[in-house]
């Protein structure tokens, strides 16, 4: 059984549809982020598990019990808000204990167990500080810290790295993996930021318009996008839309405009005729001056008429000779060279039928 | 030109100010003067003062009104705050009508309302209904400034005590009034301020024998501006003056436009 089931669970404001029909199952021990654009409920929904929120229709199961009665504060789950939320009045050692004298934890047992939250974070020596003295950073790990005392069985996190400069993301990201390891709590992540998304998580559901558009491991969401939206939000993707023109052998053909037939593997029965698409990643194509007269699924020629030089690899964007614009990415590791292209040189493009993805439309 | 405008601004400001404050300038300096007419200055006496605390219908006026006042100001604090933190909690249109029309509405008419209210009821005018029409006219004010101090916390950490294990009751007491507090402090003393000088109210809801400082100036007047009169104005300015500056501190919104917030 999940720890956490969502059952045709949905929120409305007025006209607008937050969270729509969504089913979700979240097991224990679980890094489940909910990933999507703003405006896509992601946060609705957590506020919905929270308890900030009741669900118009549907249910939100925790451990197989309805959680509609329960308040906030009866709710085995904490919260880290966007904002923090610490109490500017109390010391950072007041707020680790609040949760635990909420929950009328003894007196003599709160500053240990205040020491060892706050030993979990490395803020050890910090408790006499108020909030407004300490970092970003530090304020984030105090929320943690606080989140954590009680020893919930899952975490919600609302875009908790938002705040935080690049750097500083990473680092936090990467002691969010040990923190969530080391406590085995449950964490639901809320975030808009792909990248992180794909590091942190265990599982992902990628959110659009209330909808919940796909769950899957980072790995198969970045490889095998099930819709147009998945396949764009996440990383940079090229779409290519058209008609199936045939299909051979776990091979469908589509007719896109502007680029000519493109071969596709996909064990997927779609009918000629039917409107269709590839996502196909920058780096799945090889780019090249001449690919010399090796036989390819697919291979277009054109001219560079854009680049992006990320440091570590350089983005093409190429014209073909059709029209279209197609991304290509190259890694930039050949010893003794910076870049391969220039804007105006002319390129071949080739890939493999199994490098691109079928969505059906 | 642009000079001439300043010079202009600042003379206007002068005459304005001096209208304002050089009435009270005269008043205190008037209370130390040694001469029973307000026409010339003699030399300098504390004998007005002294004649002030020998005088028991001006000391049980004084009683009285800080009996008053101290009531009024517990009361209305506690009802204008919760006013307040409903008016930002649900904002529904009609809650801030309710709170604060009695702000703008004449004080005349409140006063003869409350009068004819109480008669109605058959209530004994005295010290309990001066009280009782204070605490009405005070929780609008409280509430005003109450709420503008909710306007300045974050919204989530109402939700983060909750989340925490608090009750609404215990996020209310160990969250949120914490942090209103400096607003709860400025409306208090605000309605202590109101309560200790306010004259028409008092006037229409006091009934016969009740007497407050404000009452007590305006009979002694009735007769002649004596220096008694200049002495007791001038300690009742000089309370209300403190009080309104410990509340300015305790709640800079109040009197200044920039929102802070600790």
């Amino acid at each position: 059984m999940p720890l956490l089931e969502l059952r045709q669970v949905t929120r409305r404001f007025g006209d607008f549809t937050a969270v729509d029909h969504v089913d979700l199952a979240i097991d224990a021990g679980e890094f489940f982020t909910l990933l999507g654009p703003s405006g896509c409920g992601k946060t609705t929904l957590l506020r919905m598990i929270a308890g900030f929120e009741q669900p118009d229709e549907g249910q939100v199961l925790l451990d197989g019990v309805d959680l509609a009665d329960s308040p906030p504060e009866a709710r085995p789950v904490r919260t880290v808000f966007q904002s923090y939320a610490l109490f500017p009045h109390m010391s950072v050692e007041g707020n680790v204990a609040f949760p635990l004298q909420m929950a009328k934890t003894p007196a003599r047992e709160i500053p240990k167990r205040v020491a060892e939250a706050l030993e979990d974070v490395r803020l050890t020596g910090f408790g006499r500080r108020y909030p407004h003295e300490l970092s970003g950073g530090q304020r984030q790990r105090v929320a943690i810290a606080r989140a954590l005392v009680t020893h919930p069985t899952m975490l919600l996190l609302d875009e908790p790295l938002a705040a935080l400069d690049a750097k500083l993301r990473e680092e936090m990201q990467i002691e969010l993996i040990n923190l969530q390891k080391q406590a085995g709590i449950t964490f639901v992540y809320v975030t808009h930021d792909q990248t992180e998304a794909l590091a942190l998580s265990h599982r992902i559901a990628v959110m659009n318009r209330g909808n919940v558009e796909q769950v899957d491991e980072p790995s198969k969401v970045y490889r095998f996008p099930k819709s147009r939206f998945v396949a764009d939000f996440i990383g940079q993707c090229n779409l290519f839309s058209g008609t199936v023109a045939a299909r051979d052998g776990g091979i469908v053909s589509i007719a896109v405009d502007a680029l000519g037939t493109v071969r596709v593997a996909t064990p997927s029965t779609i009918a000629p005729g039917t409107r269709a698409s590839i996502a196909l990643r920058p780096e799945q194509i090889r780019i090249g001056a001449s690919q010399g007269d090796t036989a390819s699924d697919n291979r277009f020629r054109g001219t560079v008429s854009d680049l992006l030089y990320m440091g570590d690899v350089t983005v093409y964007r190429v014209r073909t000779d059709g029209g279209a614009e197609v991304e290509a990415l190259l890694a930039n590791s050949q010893t003794g060279r910076a870049k391969f292209f220039e804007p105006g040189d002319a390129v071949e493009m080739d890939w493999p039928a199994a490098a691109g993805h079928f969505i059906e439309d | 030109m642009r000079k001439r405008r300043i010079t202009l601004a600042k003379v206007a400001a002068a005459f304005g100010y001096a209208f304002l404050y050089l009435p009270l300038v005269i008043v205190v300096v008037y209370s130390f003067n040694d001469s029973r007419l307000n026409a010339e200055w003699v030399g300098f006496t504390l004998n007005w003062y002294r004649t002030l605390f020998a005088d028991d219908d001006m000391l049980v006026a004084a009683r009285n009104s800080l009996v008053i006042g101290l009531c009024a100001s517990a009361v209305s604090t506690v009802l204008g705050t919760m006013a307040g933190f409903a008016m930002h909690r649900w904002k529904t249109r009609v809650l801030p009508i309710l709170v604060l029309t009695p702000i703008a509405i004449p004080e005349i008419l409140v006063g003869v309302s409350l009068l004819i209210f109480f008669v109605l009821l058959n209530f004994t005018l005295g010290l309990v209904s001066v009280a009782i029409a204070h605490i009405a006219f005070c929780i609008g004010f409280v509430a005003i400034v109450v709420r503008a101090r909710m306007a300045g916390m974050d919204e989530s950490l109402t939700e983060a005590a909750r989340d925490c294990g608090a009750t609404p009751w215990q996020a209310f007491r160990y969250v949120t009034l914490p942090l209103i507090m400096p607003g709860v402090i400025a409306g208090a003393l605000m309605a202590f301020t109101l309560s200790i000088d306010d004259f028409v109210i008092t006037f229409f809801t006091a009934g016969a024998g009740t007497v407050t400082l404000p009452l007590q100036i305006y009979s002694m007047i009735k007769i002649a501006v004596t220096p008694e009169v200049n002495a007791v104005s001038t300690l009742l300015m000089l309370l209300t003056l403190l009080l309104i500056v410990i509340a300015s501190r305790l709640s800079p919104s109040l009197l200044r436009s920039q929102e802070s917030t600790p």
